[in-house]
């Protein structure tokens, strides 16, 4: 039961990291129409800074700063040398130049920090763990991440729902020709939009560095959960997104947790381990092709 | 008299929206129906629902004596229901010849051969090359598609539709969009066409409408609030003041 | 028409010629780079009938070219232990009997992959095909039996009756041989009754439809085709490299055969077998170069998508003066 309690926070941990990634995401694709592989290279980028100006400094704080000024400064580069030319272009089209520029950001991530992971450690604060429950003491980093992500949701969902550039997001992703027809500055709302996606993506980075480890290569495992997500959520949809991404989070960890255990218990040792990971990996995959089975276009769909 | 098309009770909403609204309508063989209304009224709504590609959330269409309300738009048209779109719709890569041959392909069948040179069926070609040079496009048969003037396009999507030999035509504003000279064109191509097939025709052309229709139906708010033979509605008080009044005022 | 014949015959006695100039010159290291060329070209032509001829941007074409790949593998590994797939199939090393059987399997995976992703477009398709690919790609990480992650080394390449496989030459030129069939096959293909259906629902599905034309069973058909043809595609891979591995299904081995498709020049039918030939040589002799050869491939591929319609096939036309 304390076991099963400590996953669902886990999942949840890892809900709100997917989150931060698929909320960038889902906007981009619903307000400029472009699908953004290179998504995961912003993590990547926010993590690399954020981890080594810990290192060398020994501050998770500035670390933190520098990693989403890192990643927030990458995406704006990335709008305005590479996205903005892609707009107007077919899916095929994007789909392959940011599959170049994943290419281009792993490659010169390797020439500058090798391809050695870095480590680094949570900060002192945050470094023990807090008995959420009698018999279950919990990291204090890891509800720290859940509380930050849980932050964000909330900063966004008032963002979006209460501001004037919110207006315009939300009238972008639903029907992109209406906020044409308004006659606002779109590029720059496309460039603000992009950036504040890069710094999410940034700070999910940031977030996961002292958990995971910082290596070329991070952000391409986690940017295809993310696509799971912001399709499964609905392209788009900011909400859709945020109950994707807390569901998927946890189904995931659930399944990698006790699957290969369950497995153990009809099969051999080793082949049942193998076989449990191997179909832990394919379940997020499996329940998007059950969704989009039911609803062609995600659960909360925007544009008709 | 024959009814080649027949819609009873038809029923379609987008949420609180009633966008047809209990609409009942014949189309007899050899017949030209005319089907107007103010912009609004849900004349695409309906025949959007006529050709399959929206499902109403009650009522039935039969064509041709068979119910068709569930089956999809490609098997509507395989039993004899063709259409034009309002809004042009061709092959823009392909010449004018090569959009009326895979028409006329398409009817003929044996599309899933993969050994075959779709290039030299004679069925095919033969057919397409005689309706292209008795018709106005006779000229422009190899220019692209995408290259043509808006009034071409209309004319060749009727000729394609034509080569469908359907029962029954839906035509979609077929005058939306053309210049006097080419309305006029429009109009004799109907004409003469009307010994292929019934047709049901939603303009707003009314000139055309009262040239062309042999009845007209009247759409106002997704509901059919007056039918009969074009004299008949220019007489009815009810349309003059929900529709044609607009105009007179 | 007839000069596009004697171009391709040039080609074909080039590409034939390859084995003996690479003793002449003891660069025996070309024979297995225009082979594997030859064979990703394959697969990228395969991916292109679909993807630039259908308009289906699939995003998970290498989860066939594995599947194809495993079942040499497969078979080979039961044929060598001695022992039966699913309890009932021996194993085997001949090649007439394992190339049609991976291009069966390919093509049944692909018959269900394409039913149900073809029920959505758009931005789902890319995703739910790439979702597919990955479910294949962990599926085959998790078979302890064909070796996990490492994959199934496959010691002797399949016989051919009369022929003697083990000669590196003689390999490349059976090679050669289903790369031209194929070539050929495709060109049928696209010219045929169900080849010019196909193109018409890429450029207007609501037309086609409107003909009465079921687009989906025609887009499913054109989808397994493919399916197939990537599946024998990778079924010549691990004979040639003697090897099956989960990378085969890999995204990242998707996304490089789209690469090599736009490379070459979509919708045209030298165009991916250029691209592969392109991307396959330069990352080669990249690699010769600098371990980090991957960052100018990826400026170059970044390059091409930006300032160029139409890939290499286009440049080569409009260098050559040629019409079309």
């Amino acid at each position: 039961m304390i076991l099963l309690f400590e996953q669902l926070l886990n999942g949840l941990q890892y809900g709100v990291t997917l989150f931060l990634l698929a909320a960038g995401l889902t906007l981009i694709f619903g307000i400029m129409g472009v699908i953004n592989l290179a998504h995961g290279a912003l993590y990547m980028v926010g993590a690399f800074a954020a981890s080594w100006v810990a290192i060398q400094t020994g501050s998770f704080w500035g670390g933190l700063l520098t990693g989403l000024v890192a990643s927030g400064i990458a995406g704006i580069v990335v709008e305005l040398g590479v996205m903005r030319r892609l707009y107007a272009r077919d899916h095929l089209d994007q789909v392959l130049a940011t599959f170049a520029l994943i290419l281009i950001f792993n490659q010169t991530t390797v020439l500058i920090f090798g391809r050695q992971p870095l480590f680094t450690s949570t900060p002192e604060v945050l470094s023990g763990s807090i008995e959420i429950l009698p018999g279950l003491p919990y990291p204090t980093y890891r509800l720290f991440v859940i509380a930050v992500g849980l932050a964000v949701a909330i900063g966004l969902y008032f963002l979006i729902n209460k501001t004037r550039v919110g207006m315009l997001v939300r009238a972008g992703a639903s029907n992109r020709q209406m906020v044409r027809a308004l006659g606002v500055n779109i590029q720059g709302l496309y460039t603000a939009v992009f950036g504040l996606g890069a710094l999410l993506a940034g700070l999910a980075g940031v977030m996961a560095s002292p958990i995971v480890s910082v290596q070329v290569g991070m952000g391409d495992e986690i940017i295809l959960a993310t696509f799971v997500v912001v399709v499964i959520g609905g392209v788009g949809s900011v909400k859709g997104a945020f109950v994707a991404a807390i569901a998927l989070g946890m189904f995931d960890t659930m399944l990698r947790a006790f699957l290969p255990a369950t497995l153990q218990q009809v099969m051999p040792g080793p082949e049942a381990q193998a076989l449990g990971v191997g179909i832990s990996s394919m379940g997020i995959y499996l329940m998007m092709a059950l969704v989009l089975l039911v609803r062609p276009r995600g659960l909360f769909a925007g544009r008709g | 008299m024959n009814r080649v098309l027949e819609i009873a009770g038809l029923v379609k909403t987008f949420g609180g929206l009633t966008a047809t609204d209990n609409v009942s309508l014949t189309v007899n063989s050899g017949e030209i129906h005319a089907l107007i209304g103010p912009n609004g009224a849900g004349k695409s709504t309906l025949i959007n629902q006529i050709c399959g590609e929206l499902q109403p959330n009650a009522g039935q269409i039969h064509l041709a004596g068979r119910d068709v309300t569930h089956l999809s738009a490609a098997d509507r048209v395989g039993l004899g229901l063709g259409r034009t779109f309002q809004i042009t719709s061709l092959l823009d890569e392909m010449t004018v010849r090569e959009n009326l041959g895979l028409a006329i392909q398409a009817r003929e069948g044996s599309n899933f051969h993969i050994f075959d040179r779709a290039a030299t069926r004679s069925e095919v070609w033969n057919e397409t090359d005689e309706i292209l040079s008795g018709s106005a496009l006779g000229a422009r048969s190899k220019v692209m598609v995408g290259d043509l003037a808006h009034g071409e396009k209309k004319q060749l999507e009727l000729l394609m539709a034509l080569s469908q030999r359907p029962r029954v035509l839906l035509l979609d504003e077929p005058m939306a969009g053309l210049g006097h000279i080419e309305s006029q064109q429009m109009i004799a191509s109907l004409r003469a066409a009307r010994s292929e097939c019934a047709m049901l025709l939603v303009e707003h052309d009314m000139e055309a409408v009262f040239a062309l229709a042999d009845r007209i139906s009247v759409l106002v708010y997704g509901r059919i609030i007056a039918a009969g033979t074009a004299d008949e509605i220019r007489a009815d008080p009810a349309v003059r003041e929900a529709y044609l009044g607009e105009e007179d005022a | 028409m007839k000069r596009e014949n004697l171009l391709l015959l040039v080609v074909f006695i080039l590409l034939a010629l390859v084995p003996f100039a690479a003793e002449l010159t003891g660069q025996s290291s070309w024979i297995k780079l225009v082979g594997q060329a030859l064979i990703y070209g394959m697969a990228a032509a395969s991916l292109n009938f679909i993807l630039g001829y259908g308009g289906m941007v699939s995003f998970g074409h290498a989860a066939f070219f594995g599947i194809g790949g495993y079942v040499v593998g497969m078979l080979y590994h039961h044929f060598d232990a001695g022992t039966l797939f699913l309890g009932f199939i021996p194993g085997t090393d001949q090649m007439l009997i394992t190339l049609p059987a991976a291009i069966v399997a390919a093509g049944l995976a692909a018959a269900l992959v394409g039913a149900l992703s073809l029920r959505t477009g758009g931005v789902q398709f890319i995703m739910i095909t790439l979702a597919f690919a990955q479910m294949f790609f962990f599926l085959f990480i998790s078979l302890k039996t064909y070796g996990g992650e490492d994959g199934i080394m496959v010691r002797r390449t399949n016989s051919l009756p009369g022929l003697n496989m083990k000669d590196k030459a003689t390999l490349y030129w059976v090679v050669l041989g289903f790369a031209a069939a194929y070539y050929l096959f495709l060109r049928r293909l696209v010219q045929s009754s169900f080849g010019q259906i196909i193109a018409g629902i890429r450029q207007n599905e609501r037309r086609m439809a409107a003909m009465g034309i079921s687009t989906y069973r025609y887009k499913l058909y054109a989808f397994i085709l493919s399916g197939m043809g990537a599946g024998l595609a990778g079924a010549l891979m691990v004979n040639f490299l003697r090897f099956a591995s989960p990378d085969m299904m890999h995204w990242s081995r998707s996304g490089e055969l789209m690469v090599m498709v736009i490379l070459g020049g979509v919708g045209t039918l030298a165009g991916p077998f250029i691209g592969a030939g392109a991307l396959f040589t330069l990352e080669t002799m990249l690699a010769r170069v600098t371990e980090h050869w991957m960052l100018p491939v990826g400026i170059l591929l970044l390059l091409v998508v930006l300032t160029s319609k139409g890939g290499l096939m286009a440049l080569a036309r409009k260098i050559m003066g040629g019409t079309k």
